[in-house]
């Protein structure tokens, strides 16, 4: 077919492959001799103890009592009285302002997933394929996730001096004569709560899409470019297949980050914008505690729907530990 | 699998091995144009918080002093800054030591299948992915129902560790899979019992992925906000403090205190990613010396 070296490279690649998955079968083949199974489920628990510990009273007691609080009456005083209703799901449902608000929400989230999903891609894509240097390559890595570990309320508040109507943006367009007057639309607007969502999330597409990327063997690209395949077809049915993982990871991050905020939204829109969880903060905020717990019910399923949909096209577990 | 369109392409290869593609160029404008939009904003307002007692929120730059620092840290009207930054840096410390040593024992465990994993594995991704504020009332409810006072290192704590805790685990799982058992399985063949295994093996090899999950724990509970509204009692961190002045402070001492946390931050990912370097070439070093 092609070159000899190709061959013996791809022969090598099969051989690594095969090497990795022999101790892996050995130690299978092992364990059950090594120590029974219920000695191996008790240090298993005993090492995921702390976490537990964590979990239980925080994440999931937290939640129950949420759900039960969205049964349950107030009294109008931030108190709420041991009877059971379902009223405050029918006043979520039976409102109009819910539907509006998921579509907002919806919106936001969309936007955000398509424009950090395409960022994100390209430029993890450069990173890895483009950039010769390794070393060069993980310093730039680097360069894009120092901002992610910095402010996020910051972050967002830095563009106000950039998209204001007095902002650098509108004095560069009014001073070269772009614009007669300042662009309103930059600031306090669906765009600037679009921008400050893409600039704070990105990164979560970068770096799970990076490793995954970097874990695609070069010679597999190599040998579809000598077996003629165009530059497209190496992205669309290579590249992009093999990163599937780091793209349903980036993705769940994306999704639940938007759909759980509110400052963003507060802040950025100038008020002319709401949100699913902005509305329910305003309700615990005049002590309206079962209406608020229903209303976040609702909404924590419908996270937890799409993140599962989302699960559903990968194995989270074995893609992290591969 | 034609032999014909094989012998141009690798011409084509080839050449395109010395020259760069058409796309590396378009690819390098998309990078460079996302650095500049990553950091353009943070730096103008930076830049901005130098500006003397009559500065306003936008370009010009009015003057330059430190007038908005001092501002900062004595004024009444900007809160209690100094006490939510004491309170945030003490905070976070406390959920990295936390998130270090329950990840590191919840990554050891993943490394085997045990009854019961898979469910745990996904109720951490539900806690990772559950909105911040939900988490938060429920926090409050639950302190509320038990007649306890919610506080920072109480149930502030708490949330935030069910979100810096998933976190640090899915960082150590990736940290472990680079991890060679053999070098485990020769320890144990040498005589070391578990525990010297852990310490004198495992946690000497890890080192670099172990201050990683610091820096995700650290940095993540220092700039937490959702989880944290609810559930910090009386006594704001700097993330609730920051929040109330984007609300009512209308002068450069946001953007100050907005360059103060920003440093802050810095530091402790200049820190780490230097220990990184380091324990990554002691470890290079050692190897040699072998």
């Amino acid at each position: 077919m092609s070159s000899p070296a190709a061959s013996t490279d791809a022969l090598g690649a099969l051989a690594t492959a095969r090497g990795a998955s022999a101790p892996a079968a050995r130690r299978r083949a092992q364990s059950p001799l090594a120590r029974t199974g219920w000695r191996r489920g008790l240090v298993g628990w005993l090492l995921v103890a702390p976490l537990v510990l964590v979990l239980v009273p925080f994440f999931v007691a937290p939640i129950i009592g949420v759900v039960i609080a969205s049964f349950l009456e107030g009294d109008g005083f931030g108190g709420i009285l041991p009877v059971f209703t379902l009223d405050n799901y029918a006043g979520v449902f039976g409102s109009a302002l819910t539907y509006n608000l998921y579509y907002e929400t919806l919106k936001f989230t969309l936007l955000t997933w398509i424009f950090t999903l395409v960022i994100g891609f390209w430029v993890s894509y450069f990173l890895v394929f483009h950039v010769r240097s390794k070393l060069l390559a993980i310093g730039l890595f680097l360069l894009c996730t120092v901002p992610f570990w910095t402010s996020n309320i910051i972050r967002m508040i830095s563009w106000i001096p950039l998209l204001g109507k007095e902002g650098l943006i509108n004095s560069v367009l009014v001073g070269t004569g772009l614009a007669s007057q300042p662009v309103e639309f930059l600031l306090f607007s669906s765009f600037a709560v679009v921008v400050a969502y893409v600039h704070q999330l990105t990164i979560f597409m970068i770096v799970p899409i990076f490793n995954a990327m970097a874990r695609i063997d070069k010679r597999v690209l190599e040998a579809a470019v000598d077996a003629g395949a165009s530059r497209f077809a190496v992205v669309s049915r290579i590249v992009l297949p093999l990163s599937k993982s780091g793209i349903a990871l980036g993705s769940i991050f994306v999704v639940s980050i938007v759909m759980g905020d509110f400052f963003v939204v507060k802040v950025m829109s100038g008020g002319g914008s709401a949100s699913v969880v902005g509305a329910f903060y305003e309700d615990i905020a005049v002590l309206q505690y079962p209406t608020a717990a229903a209303s976040a019910c609702v909404l924590t399923a419908v996270v937890m729907l799409i993140v599962a949909l989302i699960l559903r096209t990968v194995d989270i577990r074995r893609e992290i530990a591969r | 699998m034609t032999t014909a369109p094989a012998a141009p392409s690798r011409r084509r290869a080839a050449r395109s091995s010395n020259a760069r593609p058409w796309t590396f160029y378009v690819l390098a404008t998309l990078f460079t144009l996302y650095v500049v939009a990553l950091y353009g904003p943070m730096a103008c307002i930076y830049v901005l918080s130098f500006q003397d007692i009559r500065g306003g929120l936008v370009f010009p730059m009015k003057g330059l002093s430190l007038h908005w620092f001092v501002d900062l840290f004595t004024q009444v009207r900007t809160g209690d800054v100094a006490g939510s930054f004491d309170r945030s840096i003490k905070l976070a410390v406390i959920v990295t030591i936390i998130t270090v040593v329950a990840s590191f024992l919840a990554g050891l465990a993943f490394r085997r299948r045990f009854p019961g994993d898979s469910v745990l594995f996904y109720l951490m991704i539900a806690s990772l992915v559950a909105p911040g504020l939900v988490l938060g009332i429920g926090v409050g409810l639950i302190f509320q129902f038990l007649g306890l006072e919610p506080s920072w290192y109480t149930s502030a704590l708490g949330a935030q560790l069910s979100w810096t805790l998933p976190f640090g685990v899915l960082v150590m799982f990736a940290v472990m899979s680079r991890f060679d058992r053999s070098w485990e399985e020769a320890a144990r063949d040498l005589g070391a019992s578990a525990l010297q295994t852990v310490r004198r093996v495992v946690v000497p090899i890890l080192a670099p992925g172990i201050v990683a999950v610091a820096l995700f724990g650290f940095t993540l509970s220092y700039d937490e906000f959702a989880r944290t509204l609810q559930t910090s009692g009386s006594l704001n961190t700097l993330p609730l403090e920051i929040w109330s002045m984007t609300l009512n402070v209308t002068s450069p001492s946001l953007y100050a205190l907005g360059t103060v946390t920003t440093i802050v931050s810095f530091v402790i990912i200049g820190a780490c990613l230097g220990a990184i370097a380091y324990l990554q070439r002691r470890r290079a070093g050692a190897s040699a010396n072998h």
